[in-house]
């Protein structure tokens, strides 16, 4: 597979959100905009680029039988830097994401690649295959926060094109289980077709 | 009547999987049979009420007085990896039939952003001991509640014929959807 095909494959074929259907926690909780659920994405992709880098570099010297524990490790030393950084530099986004910046060391996708792929391939590809990801990622939040956001209050990226309210709902809890259903299941229909 | 404020609060109104997003994977993951959802809904009962009690602690009386708590993330992680990994050796030894019903979801629990989540959000929220398991506990009933009630609606669909792009995942999207619209109705009464 050449590097481009293991770019893009983050964005289509394999997108961590709308065909694995991992991640769904950040998915649903951060997109109720689309600037919060793309700063998500970021912050995601920088603890994968930075997990899949480290853990395909010390792959040869982590024992097979404690490599979850060590990579969780890894892991939650990236996440904890994000959060620090954020609360640092973009504190407004930090007390939106809340809780859920501490739990990127959960989210399945950053685990799933290490084991699936960084732990085996090159330290290129693995940095090259953590971008893709976690743009992929980064992307499908953007779409969602963005669908939520036009249709739940009329506006995108903060910039309000009606007056008064949109559809609420969307904005709420149920609205992001009823957007994500529908987009999962677009794609299943785009994708047999 | 605090605590029972606090119980109705974390299972109806701030509903774990509904309201907060938390511990989705297995919601949507192991909801296609009730006696599943039951078995994981023990077992996440069991591991937040011990993990929140060993979170706490750790935090107070090791990371505070060090004042490491920046390392909270980390230390958290690796604690409720390793109590998972404790309650399934020792269950296996000591129960063979609650290992048997509730073993093979354990590893799973590990990366519930539930139990993690609760953990954190003990902390945040400046609850004592007490409080803190409280609220662990109703939180996870309140996962328990939900993951029931989806399981249960599932298995009447099953034979159901929907639209093929809506099989499976995105089913039970919706479903959780308007479970969260239903579980709005909750809102107030606290």
């Amino acid at each position: 597979m050449n590097q481009l095909q293991n770019f893009t494959k983050g964005f289509f074929k394999e997108n961590p959100i709308l065909v694995l259907v991992l991640g769904t926690c950040p998915t649903l909780a951060t997109t109720s905009s689309a600037l919060n659920g793309m700063g998500m994405g970021i912050a995601t992709t920088f603890v994968l680029i930075g997990s899949n880098v480290v853990i395909s570099l010390l792959s040869k010297f982590i024992p097979d039988k404690v490599r979850i524990p060590a990579f969780i490790v890894i892991i939650a030393s990236f996440v904890t830097i994000v959060d620090l950084f954020m609360q640092a530099y973009v504190p407004s986004l930090y007390e939106k994401l809340g809780i859920f910046i501490p739990l990127i060391v959960v989210n399945c996708i950053v685990l799933g690649r290490a084991e699936a792929f960084a732990s085996k391939n090159t330290v290129f590809s693995s940095l090259v295959d953590g971008a893709g990801m976690g743009l992929g990622f980064t992307m499908a939040l953007g779409i969602l926060g963005s669908f939520r956001e036009i249709v739940g209050s009329g506006a995108i990226f903060g910039h309000k094109f009606i007056k008064g309210d949109g559809v609420l709902v969307f904005i709420l809890a149920p609205g992001a289980f009823l957007a994500l259903g529908y987009l999962i299941a677009l794609i299943n229909k785009l994708k047999r077709t | 009547m605090e605590y029972i404020l606090l119980i109705i609060s974390a299972v109806f109104i701030n509903n774990v999987v509904l309201a907060q997003f938390l511990g989705i994977c297995p919601f949507l993951g192991v909801s296609n049979k009730v006696s599943t959802a039951i078995g994981m809904a023990g077992a996440v009962t069991f591991v937040i009420v011990l993990a929140t009690t060993v979170t706490y602690l750790v935090q107070i009386y090791v990371l505070n007085p060090l004042g490491i708590a920046f390392m909270q993330t980390i230390t958290f992680i690796l604690l409720i990896a390793f109590l998972v990994q404790m309650v399934e050796i020792i269950l296996k030894k000591i129960s063979q039939p609650l290992y048997q019903a509730l073993g093979i979801f354990l590893p799973l629990i590990t990366t519930n952003c539930a139990v993690l989540g609760v953990a954190i959000l003990v902390i945040q929220k400046n609850y004592n001991l007490l409080e803190g398991v409280i609220y662990g506990a109703s939180t996870a009933i309140g996962f328990g509640l939900a993951i029931v009630i989806l399981a249960g609606i599932r298995e009447q669909l099953e034979l159901v014929d929907v639209p093929q792009g809506m099989k499976g995942v995105p089913l039970s999207l919706v479903i959780a959807g308007i479970l969260a619209l239903a579980f709005m109705g909750f809102t107030g009464i606290v």
